[in-house]
Formats: structure tokens, C-alpha cells, sequence
């Protein structure tokens, strides 16, 4: 009997039961669809940090402070965190050869207001080596310039996002803005970078020169001890110095901190690839977590089709009889419910797929807090998620043809 | 030598530890172009004989010898194919497929069996048994009589040599049953060998030969 037969009458007896095909099919539909929505949130959100990272580029390192007498991992913890870095070693560190550029940057929450308008925003106190080493470019205006360091101007420039909350479609440089009830001037604008981190847009943000941050806005109550500076953004000339460069950073401040030779650092150096990998260690677990949960519900799906082509095959007992009564070989019959299990699962796998497919899309317009979450759906998902249920559809469908097609006709039309 | 030949043929059911005798030695022949008629009373083992004729069972011993075949060495596969285009079977509970029409249900064999132009071979199988008309029906829609019909153009669509009917009018009114013998008749005219198990004095009667059984045996023939 030629292939097309079989599939003549395995679309024949599943449309004749449309109902039970139909059930049969939602459990893989259920399961392929889980898949590919899950992984896709999963991969999108694992995307859209990465993404947010690898644009800082790959010849930044950041130097944080630390409490070398915390214990354990503690001591790594911003939480524990001594003041030890300051402006100064800030400035010595812009002496080592290679170096381009340092960006000391202190960062808080404020409220800016303009007006009637306000936005919640992060503030950056900063130099203007932090413009490129965090890849920022203009969309009017100026940024920081030296001037406005060492004169702790109260000039600030603004996010995208936060120009757009407070001025609209009009123009934002030249006007003026109130943090903590002091008036600044806006220079410039930065262009929105898109994407986010933990819920925080990185076009949230207004950027004030670091001295104008640490003597106006977040002044320490006794003058004589100086601000701690939480990150220094160091810029190098290309990734292949940054070994030398981070040597020679340990070295210089651990002489300007006075460090004995036994004695552990004050401070940590991270670089960007340190930081991409302990953010994909994250996501990837939370990528896991998903997968494993729609990998349970494909699971079940399964199962839910070997029940249903067990039960079928029982049922349809008699049917058997009567083919095999009229020259039916073993083989035909096999090969029908075979066909039967995997066009049901094939047809249960296309459909998941583009229900996985339009929930995936629904997610990505959903926004949480101005923050979309892009819902990647990778080709490997797919052909997993098909081959899987294809498999299972074989597999329960396997056992009970065979078992119907060793009956005897003449046992098979008794039973029922 | 006949065209149907059994010597001496038994089959055992197993009922747990023991074996019962559904038929015990049976020795017939039954020449071409014969109407047969099968009587006996029920548990004589008649539908058994009608299914090791009908190669849907094997015997447990003795030899069954087809157009000169020996049948009971046959395979599996060689069984299902003697039984889509050597033989015809019609069953007393018509056995049709529900859920196929007319035409699908007489189709049947010439699609397991091989072979071409299987529409038009229904349609001729149909038009024999008076029911061309009802090609596209349900068996769900046909009376029992004409579902018995639609099972007899089933069992000639691959033109065989021989029709077996287990009982094919035990669940038929008598006009239909009058139909169906009726059927019967005219296939056996055009040649066609024709063995049919009744309980049915009157209809064994419109044999030329009835076989009859008991308790696994041939009383008289």
C-alpha cells in the first residue's frame, strides 16, 4: 500500500473524531507552546541586559571600593563598602600610560522637577571621561566639560527618557530643571540607548558633575571626611593593555592607600566581561527555571497523547478486525496508527508553535514599569520543541499499534 | 479435488488448564462453482470452520488446501492477502467500517490488496448488489438489509472465487433476507462458489448441499 494512503486514512478516522483529535492535540499544543513563549521571555530578557552591557564596550574596567575586613563575600558587597576611593586616586589613576580616560561616578536617586512636571530619575555625578567610556552620544547640546568640575556648576545633562518626561517635544538645553530644591541649567541631552537594567531604564538617568554631586546634592555632614567615590569607569586605549593596565591600577592604589604587603585590597577591579558573565549567570539560571518548567508541561502533554492513542487503539479494537477481515497486513495497521500519532502530534507541535509564537509577540508589547521585555524565539527552540513532540507522538503511539496490529481478526472483531 | 479441501482439521481453544475441542477432525471438500449451506446447532463449531475457510483463523492441526495452496503453512501476510483477493467474507454483524461510506467501506480490500481503478471497481461491486445509489451513504444511514449489501459488494470487489457468510441473514427481517438469498442465488449462477452458515432449516434448504455439524464434527454431509 502506497505511503499516501496511510495518509489518506489517518486524515479520514482524525477528522471522523475531531473532538478526540482535537483534545489529544491541546496537551502538545499546551506543552510547544509553553516552550517557545518561556524560552523566548527567557532569552529576550537575557538579551536585552546583554545587549545594555556589551555597548559599554570591551576596554572599560571599573574599580570599586570594598571592606577588606568584611567577612566572606561580604567584603565584595556595596552594602559593606568602606569609603576608600577617592577624586584623588581617581586623578592618579589618569596618569597610567594606556589610559584614556577615568570617570569617577557616584550615583542616587532624586526627583527632578521642571515646572508641573517631575521624574523620578538616577543621578550620575561624574566627569566628562564618562561620556565615552560608557558610550554615550549627544542628541543636543553639550556634555560635562572640566570647567564644570572644578567650578561644581550646577549644570546637569539629561537622559532621553528623563528630557522627554519633563520638557515634551520641545527643546530641553537651556532650560532649567530643581534637584533636591537647587536650580540647575540643562546642557545637553543624550541620545536614548534603549534597553534596561532590573527595571530602570538607562535613559532614566540626568548626569551633574561629580564635585557639584558631592558638595551640593549629597554633602557629608562633617566636612573634614571626604565623599567616597562608589565606581571609578577607567577607559583604555584597547581590551589587549587591560591585564597591565589593571596591574599597575592595584599597585598605585595600593601604595596611595598605604597597604602593607600582607594586607588585602581596599577596592576591586571588574572588568566588563566579569560583569556580562555574572549578569548571564542570572538571567541564564532564570532561562533555565523557565525551560524546566515548560519541559514539565511538554512533559505532560505526552503523556496526555499516549493516553489518548492507548485508549483509541482499544476502541478501536473492531476497526482493526474489520480491516485486518479484509486483507489488512500487520504492517498496514502499524504503519496507520504511526501515522495517526504523528500527524496528531506534528499538526498539535505547528500549532503550539504559533500560538508560542503570538503570546511570545503579545509579551514583547506588554511594558512593565517602561520597560519592554523583547521575547527572542531562537530556531533551536523550535526544532527542539517539534522533534520532542513528534518523538513523544511516535513513541505512545508505537506500543498500542503494535499491539493492535498482532491481533488475530477474528479476536479483534469479538472484542467490543 | 475440490476447490476447498480439509483433512482432518481440529482447533483447540485454550480455557485456562484445558483445551476444548471447537473442531475435532473435520475432513470436507467443496468442489468449484458449489452452493453450500453449513447447519448445526450453536457451539457445533460452525463459525470456526467458516473462519479457518475464510483464512481469518488457523487450525490448530490438520490441513486446509485452497485452489491447491496449503493454507495452514501460510504467513501472516500471505493470510491477509488471500483474504483481500481470494475470498469474500460477509459477516452476520455486517462488520462495516462506521464512519466510511458505502463506497470507502467496498473499497477497502483493493486498497490493502493492491491494484488500480479502485473507485470504479467499487461502484461495479455496488451496482451488482443493487446499491449504486447509496454509494455515498453512511452505513449509519442504510437499512440492515442494504448494509448487508454494501458488506457482500465488499467481499466481491476483488472478484474471488468464493463468498463465505457467517449467518448473513441472523440479523435481517425476512424481506430483506429474501433479498440477500436472493443475491446469493444470482452469484451462484454466474459461477461463483457460495457457502453460507445458517441456523435456518428453510434457507440451508436453497442448498444444493448442506454440511452439518455437531460438537465439532461432520454428522452428515
Amino acid at each position: 500500500m502506497k505511503l499516501i494512503q496511510f495518509f489518506i486514512i489517518a486524515v479520514r478516522s482524525l477528522l471522523a473524531n475531531k473532538l478526540r483529535s482535537v483534545l489529544t492535540m491541546l496537551g502538545i499544543i499546551i506543552g510547544v507552546g509553553a516552550v517557545i513563549t518561556l524560552t523566548a521571555a527567557g532569552a529576550g530578557a537575557q538579551a536585552s541586559v546583554t545587549s545594555l552591557f556589551q555597548e559599554l564596550g570591551t576596554n572599560v574596567v571599573y574599580v570599586q571600593p570594598t571592606n577588606p575586613e568584611a567577612p566572606g563575600m561580604a567584603r565584595f558587597s556595596p552594602v559593606f563598602a568602606l569609603p576608600t576611593l577617592t577624586l584623588e586616586d581617581a586623578a592618579a589613576l589618569a596618569a597610567i600610560p594606556n589610559v584614556i580616560g577615568v570617570a569617577p561616578t557616584n550615583e542616587n536617586f532624586v526627583e527632578v522637577t521642571a515646572g508641573s512636571e517631575s521624574v523620578a530619575a538616577i543621578i550620575h555625578g561624574t566627569t566628562p571621561a564618562y561620556q565615552q567610556a560608557f558610550g554615550h552620544s549627544m542628541a543636543s547640546g553639550q556634555f560635562l566639560t572640566d570647567n564644570n568640575v572644578s567650578s561644581r556648576a550646577r549644570v546637569v545633562v539629561l537622559g532621553g527618557k528623563a528630557a522627554e518626561e519633563l520638557f515634551g517635544p520641545s527643546e530641553a538645553v537651556g532650560q532649567r530643571v530643581k534637584i533636591k530644591g537647587q536650580r540647575f541649567t540643562v546642557t545637553g541631552v543624550l541620545e536614548p540607548k534603549g534597553g534596561s537594567f532590573l527595571g530602570f531604564s538607562m535613559d532614566n538617568i540626568v548626569v551633574v558633575p561629580i564635585t557639584t554631586y558631592q558638595a551640593r546634592l549629597f554633602a557629608q555632614r562633617s566636612a573634614s571626611v571626604t565623599e567616597g567615590i562608589q565606581s571609578i569607569a577607567i577607559q583604555l586605549t584597547s581590551a589587549e593593555v587591560k591585564d597591565e593596565v589593571i596591574d599597575e591600577i592595584s599597585a598605585i592604589l595600593r601604595q596611595r592607600h598605604r597597604l602593607a604587603e600582607d594586607d588585602r585590597d581596599d577596592f576591586m577591579i571588574v572588568t566588563q566581561e566579569q560583569v556580562l558573565g555574572m549578569i548571564q549567570q542570572v538571567t541564564g539560571v532564570f532561562t533555565m527555571f523557565l525551560s524546566l518548567i515548560a519541559g514539565i508541561s511538554l512533559l505532560v502533554g505526552g503523556i496526555g497523547i499516549m493516553n489518548i492513542m492507548l485508549v483509541s487503539v482499544t476502541e478501536r479494537t473492531r476497526e482493526i478486525g474489520i480491516r485486518k477481515a479484509v486483507g489488512a497486513k500487520r504492517r498496514d495497521v502499524l504503519l496507520q496508527f504511526l501515522f495517526e500519532a504523528a500527524m496528531l502530534s506534528l499538526s498539535g507541535g505547528g500549532i503550539g508553535i504559533i500560538g508560542g509564537w503570538l503570546l511570545a509577540t503579545l509579551i514583547s508589547r506588554i511594558e512593565i514599569g517602561g520597560q519592554r521585555l523583547v521575547a527572542v524565539i531562537s530556531p533551536d527552540t523550535v526544532v527542539l520543541a517539534i522533534s520532542v513532540s513528534v518523538f513523544i507522538g511516535l513513541v505512545s503511539g508505537m506500543y498500542p499499534a503494535i499491539r493492535a496490529s498482532r491481533l488475530n481478526p477474528i479476536d479483534a472483531l469479538r472484542y467490543g | 479435488m475440490g476447490m476447498v479441501e480439509l483433512e482432518n482439521v481440529t482447533k483447540v481453544y485454550r480455557m485456562g488448564k484445558l483445551g476444548v475441542y471447537a473442531l475435532n477432525g473435520v475432513s470436507l471438500s467443496i468442489r468449484e462453482g458449489e452452493m453450500v449451506a453449513i447447519m448445526g446447532p450453536s457451539g457445533s463449531g460452525k463459525s470456526t470452520l467458516m473462519h479457518i475457510i475464510g483464512c481469518l483463523d488457523k487450525p490448530t492441526s490438520g490441513r486446509y488446501v485452497f485452489n491447491g495452496a496449503d493454507i495452514s503453512r501460510l504467513s501472516d501476510n500471505r493470510l491477509a492477502e488471500m483474504r483481500s483477493k481470494e475470498l469474500g467474507f460477509v459477516f452476520q454483524e455486517f462488520n462495516l467500517l462506521p464512519r466510511a461510506n458505502a463506497l470507502a467501506n467496498v473499497e477497502l480490500p483493493i486498497v490493502y490488496g493492491g491494484g488500480g481503478r479502485r473507485r470504479q471497481h467499487a461502484l461495479d461491486a455496488l451496482e451488482r448488489v443493487g446499491l449504486k445509489h447509496r454509494a455515498r451513504h453512511k452505513p449509519s444511514e442504510l437499512s440492515g438489509g442494504e448494509q448487508q449489501r454494501v458488506a457482500i459488494a465488499r467481499a466481491l470487489v476483488n472478484n474471488p472465487a468464493i463468498l463465505l457468510a457467517d449467518e448473513p441473514t441472523g440479523n435481517l427481517d425476512s424481506a430483506s433476507t429474501s433479498e440477500i438469498l436472493s443475491i446469493f442465488h444470482q452469484l451462484h449462477r454466474d459461477g461463483i462458489t457460495v457457502v453460507m452458515v445458517t441456523h435456518e432449516a428453510e434457507i440451508g434448504a436453497q442448498a444444493e448441499r448442506i454440511i452439518t455439524l455437531r460438537d465439532g464434527r461432520i454428522v452428515s454431509q
